[in-house]
């Protein structure tokens, strides 16, 4: 049952192979014997899931079941989950008990899935290795010693090592893509605009983006068809209508054009990632598409930029946590001022605290015009190198990351060393352009992700190509050894 | 003295600016703060299409630019009625533009006070200074109450000119329907930004701004007193310090707010949850055209319709109930606006205030006041016993007509009975006529009382006069 | 941009952050580091271009003016540290 992906599960619940209980069963004793090594969980439901398994075998009895219902899966502690600790990787929010579902949540609750529990991440969603999670750093299955990426590092562990089949993410500038290519899972972060933010804990609020991380593109492809949607809460929702993604999924590539930016494969490279990339658009070209050199100029500027636009954005998402009306409040505030800044103080660790202190100071007077400003209008530079290259070719595609995963603590001593893991996925988030990262092999041992960016709401196209490249290699079944 | 006025309208919409909760005044603490209006993590702002309709009508009844496209930004700060850390305000490009209005000053004199801009903003929740086990506790029920924040110009040079414009706003508003105008309950306050330049000089002085007043009373003794201090400064060859001050209202004082050691640095930038508000034509059109007449439209028609005089129009429009009062008046009158006007300013206007009533619980209706009209204009009754008339209808005795019959208030205008009653009046005053005859006319007035006195004050006054003057001859 | 202990302490009271003494300097080396970082955007002239601040070219939607959320003071305040009378309580506000 380990090595199945969502579909295969779905059919054999529907085959009555196994009930949706029995399922739940499965994985959460998978999760109580390996997710400690791991630490990929921040909290586990396991008593609300097996009522829900139960719900949802009712369902399944009664002939009622979609494709997702009585399905097992984690959100990412970002999303807001009713009755359910939100702790966002935050000692901020470690008591915090959301009172209310993120859409994302509701909706995937709607489709029938059982969630097994919340996955750590990293604190607030800021970080690319899950080491500055308050509740500990998670361990890459693949070699424990490394880090799995983040932000959303533990849904990406908790995935590889199967522990639950399926889960969510969040990107913001990677955060899906890059731990799913160190953890060698399929990963899908939606155009911005397509999966609703409400109930999603804010970072930065034009770049955030919930989407899934699976086994497999089909599995991704599942999960989208009931996250996906028109918000009404959500200002920045978009009203399109959703496709069914698992309806085009096999579509020929012949002709598709893939467009090489020629910026992604230069210096920086670790050359057993560059060849592993090489080897998936080889097998690409055997597909029948055609592969196209291009030019995203301005791409080197997207870690500079985003990290004046993300950092400014969330200084001010995060002013709310205030010791006030929920979360962390410090011992005997003096008085207002000491309110403030000993919860705040005491409530984030150092990261968001850098974050929070370079967004205030790019948005503070004198700098505004320099920083802020600036960087805007780099994104639209940068978004305007995209929007060329898609006259041209169909889909872009290049490495997620420029090496395999790297050790624990390796880069928490230099931020910037670490801003630097995610130079080919932040630029996407800065176009808000759907990306995907699927497994492409492995380097030293290690997995190895391919990125697929798209147009705006191309989602379909991705888990089309994902999904014919996963059809005749199997690298996304690999499993990591010393899970059993 | 230089005056700017920040006036912050709260808009009667039904919900928040962003949120669907109510904005019902006084409801229990915390019981109308819905989860966005409380800051929570994960929750998101919807703009509300109420406010923004309230905000265009008055961009159109001022003749401003209502903006295209306005940009919603974040004021960031940290205060405990703040439940995100920012306010969520309009910064850079604000709905609603450059317009003007035109202010009534005594003796007619009007002036044009210029506009800078209108914003749409959400308005800040309370903290109550009671003792809560030595805190303050934090009702956020207002918090995210829409506001239209108006800006003047530094156009304003006295304590005079501030309240006429201020009172014009407020008139504006309540005539627009897009504000209660309740002051007691904040739904109208003022900021008052006050320098002084000394005569010949160019550049304005530095300026303290007068926070939350919520009173024209109070504003004018603010400024009275700030315009005071500051002289006082100036002439002691100080310096005026650019603050933030607070009207003492039992002091009768402005003192400053325990300023902060550093200025604000509100970080200010486009609020990434929130999308470009677009307005197009048709949508700004078809608002202008469900507009009411405007109070200085009002104004002008009630001058060159109706024939009154600037002050009486102005006055008669200074709020869009007592316009509507008053013509209803003047069209029951049968067209007599004037008497109609004075009416309406006079008597009926003393009587609604000596018994605290407001216009809408008014005993006396438009149709009844217009129908006494009526009767002083067809010689039913004189002036003088219409006064007697309207008291009985404030009383509930009926209308005039039922008033003047019970009573008896007819005016008598048979010439025969009028001239039967100054018969005897002169037979009973033979001295003062036989003065009157040598010349001493002023008796004239003796003799009309003494008729007057004799009919109950029923009898024509113009007619006892003609008759008195043929008699005495 | 090098920053100064100052600047340091004058961001973290901005953003209400209580920093510990000893580690001002190792704050200072990080946002330096990061804002060399960033000020790598000056290599390219964006003089004339339009700051993007969203991905979509899209308007506000705009919502009804209807009530629709109900009092659920309880069920929102249960996370809140110090309530009384349906009030938040923080330490005295001084105006």
């Amino acid at each position: 049952m380990k090595n199945r992906t969502l579909s295969e599960l779905s059919q054999l619940l529907r085959d009555r192979e196994v009930s949706s209980v029995e399922l739940a069963e499965y994985y959460l004793e998978r999760i109580g014997r390996v997710g400690p090594e791991l630490n990929s969980f921040i909290s586990v439901t396991g008593e609300q899931a097996l009522s829900q398994a139960a719900e949802a075998d009712r369902l399944i009895a009664a002939g009622q079941a979609g494709p997702l219902t009585g399905l097992p899966i984690a959100h990412k502690d970002i999303f807001c989950t009713q009755g359910v600790r939100t702790s966002c990787g935050s000692k901020m929010l470690d008591n915090f008990i959301a009172p209310y579902d993120a859409t994302v949540v509701e909706k995937m609750q709607q489709s029938g899935v059982v969630m097994l529990g919340k996955t750590n991440m990293d604190e607030y969603a800021m970080g690319s290795s899950n080491e500055n999670s308050h509740y500990g750093p998670v361990s890459n299955p693949w070699n424990r010693e490394t880090v799995p990426g983040g932000s959303s590092g533990g849904s990406a562990a908790a995935v590889a090592a199967r522990l639950v089949p399926a889960a969510t993410g969040t990107d913001t500038g990677g955060s899906i893509r890059q731990p799913a290519a160190l953890c060698g899972i399929t990963g899908l972060k939606p155009t911005y605009g397509r999966v609703s933010r409400w109930g999603m804990i804010a970072f930065a609020s034009s770049l955030d983006q919930g989407g899934p991380m699976t086994q497999s593109a089909e599995d991704a492809a599942m999960m989208l068809n009931a996250m996906a949607g028109f918000d009404p809460k959500d200002s920045t929702s978009m009203e399109r209508e959703v496709p069914d993604y698992t309806a085009t999924l096999n579509e020929s590539l012949e002709g598709v054009r893939i467009g090489l930016p020629k910026e992604y494969f230069s210096e920086g490279l670790d050359s057993g990632i560059g060849k592993v990339v090489e080897e998936a658009i080889e097998e690409y070209r055997k597909m029948g598409a055609e592969i196209v050199e291009i030019e995203l100029p301005n791409s080197g500027l997207a870690v500079p930029t985003y990290y004046v636009l993300a950092p400014a954005e969330c200084s001010s998402n995060l002013s709310r946590y205030d010791g006030v009306r929920y979360g962390y409040r410090c011992e005997d505030p003096k008085n207002l001022e000491d309110l403030y800044k000993r919860s705040r103080g005491e409530g984030f660790g150092a990261e968001v605290k850098r974050r929070i202190m370079i967004g205030a100071y790019v948005l503070s007077a004198g700098y505004y015009d320099a920083y802020y400003l600036k960087a805007q209008r780099l994104r639209r530079l940068i978004s305007e190198d995209f929007h060329n290259a898609f006259e041209k070719v169909d889909v872009i595609m290049g490495p997620v990351t420029p090496t395999t995963a790297f050790r624990q603590g390796e880069k928490s001593d230099n931020p910037v060393t670490m801003y630097l893991s995610d130079i080919y996925t932040i630029a996407v988030n800065l176009a808000g352009l759907p990306g995907m990262s699927i497994p492409a092999g492995f380097s030293d041992g290690m997995p190895v992700g391919l990125q697929l960016i798209g147009n705006h709401f191309d989602e379909s196209r991705l888990l089309n190509l994902a999904h014919r490249y996963q059809q005749t290699t199997d690298w996304h079944r690999q499993m990591p050894e010393g899970v059993e | 003295m230089v005056i700017g006025l920040e006036i912050h309208a709260q808009l009667a919409t039904k919900t928040k600016i962003f949120s669907a909760a109510s904005t019902a005044f006084g409801a229990e603490p915390n019981t109308q703060a819905c989860a966005i209006d409380l800051g929570l993590p994960g929750v998101l702002p919807v703009l509300n299409r109420e406010a923004v309709h309230m905000a265009t009508k008055f961009g159109l009844a001022i003749d401003a630019e209502v903006a295209h496209k306005s940009v919603f930004a974040r004021k960031n700060y940290f205060y405990p009625d703040l439940p995100k850390g920012y306010q969520i305000s309009q910064f850079e490009l604000p709905i609603v533009g450059i317009g003007e209005i035109e202010i009534d000053l005594e003796n007619g004199v009007t002036k044009m006070i210029g506009v800078t801009r209108a914003h749409l903003e959400e308005d800040a929740g309370k903290s109550l200074h009671e003792d809560y086990h030595g805190m303050s506790g934090i009702d956020l029920n207002r918090a995210g109450t829409p506001l239209l924040e108006i800006v003047s110009e530094p156009d304003i040079r006295s304590a005079a000119e501030a309240i006429a414009y201020a009172k014009k706003i407020h008139s504006l508003v309540q005539y627009l329907e897009i504000c209660d105008g309740n002051m007691q309950e904040g739904s109208f306050r003022m900021d008052v930004n006050i320098s002084l330049r000394p005569r010949g000089q160019e550049e304005y002085g530095t300026r303290a701004e007068i926070k939350n007043l919520n009173s024209f009373r109070f504003m004018e003794k603010a400024i009275a007193y700030e315009f005071d201090r500051q002289m006082y400064i100036l002439e002691d060859g100080g310096k005026v310090v650019q603050e933030t001050r607070l009207y003492d209202v039992d002091k009768g004082e402005t003192r400053s707010m325990r300023s902060k050691e550093e200025a604000n640095d509100y970080r200010y930038f486009p609020d990434p949850d929130l999308l470009p508000c677009v307005l197009d034509n048709e949508y700004i059109e078809s608002v202008r055209k469900e507009l009411p007449e405007l109070p200085n439209e009002k104004k002008h028609r009630f001058i060159t319709h109706l024939g009154l005089s600037a002050y009486d129009a102005g006055v008669l429009t200074g709020s869009r109930e007592l316009a509507t009062y008053f013509e209803a008046v003047a069209e029951a009158a049968g067209g007599e606006n004037k008497l109609a006007a004075n009416w309406v300013m006079g008597e009926f206007s003393a009587a609604l205030n000596k018994d605290g009533v407001s216009l809408a619980d008014s005993p006396v209706s438009a149709e009844m006041l217009g129908g006494m009209i009526r009767r002083i204009s067809d010689n039913t009754i004189s002036g003088k016993i219409a006064k007697q008339v309207f008291e009985a209808m404030w009383s509930g005795e009926g209308d005039a007509d039922v008033v003047i019959e019970k009573g008896g208030l007819k005016q008598i205008t048979d010439s025969g009975a009028i001239e039967a009653m100054i018969d005897e009046v002169i037979a009973a005053n033979p001295a003062q006529a036989e003065q009157f005859r040598a010349g001493k006319e002023q008796l004239l007035g003796f003799f009309v009382g003494q008729v007057m006195k004799a009919s109950k004050g029923q009898a024509n006054p113009s007619q006892v006069n003609k008759i008195l003057r043929d008699k005495l001859k | 941009m090098s920053l100064e202990k100052t600047d340091i302490e004058k961001i973290a009271h901005l953003a209400r952050l209580a920093i510990d003494e000893a580690a001002i300097p190792g704050y200072a080396e990080d946002l330096s580091g990061i804002l060399s970082l960033v000020e790598e955007m000056n290599a390219v002239d964006t003089d004339g271009v339009e700051p993007l601040a969203h991905p979509h070219d899209a308007d506000q939607r705009l919502r009804d003016d209807l009530v629709t959320e109900e009092n659920q003071r309880e069920h929102l305040q249960q996370n809140a540290p110090q309530v009384d009378a349906g009030l938040f309580l923080v330490p005295k506000v001084i105006e």
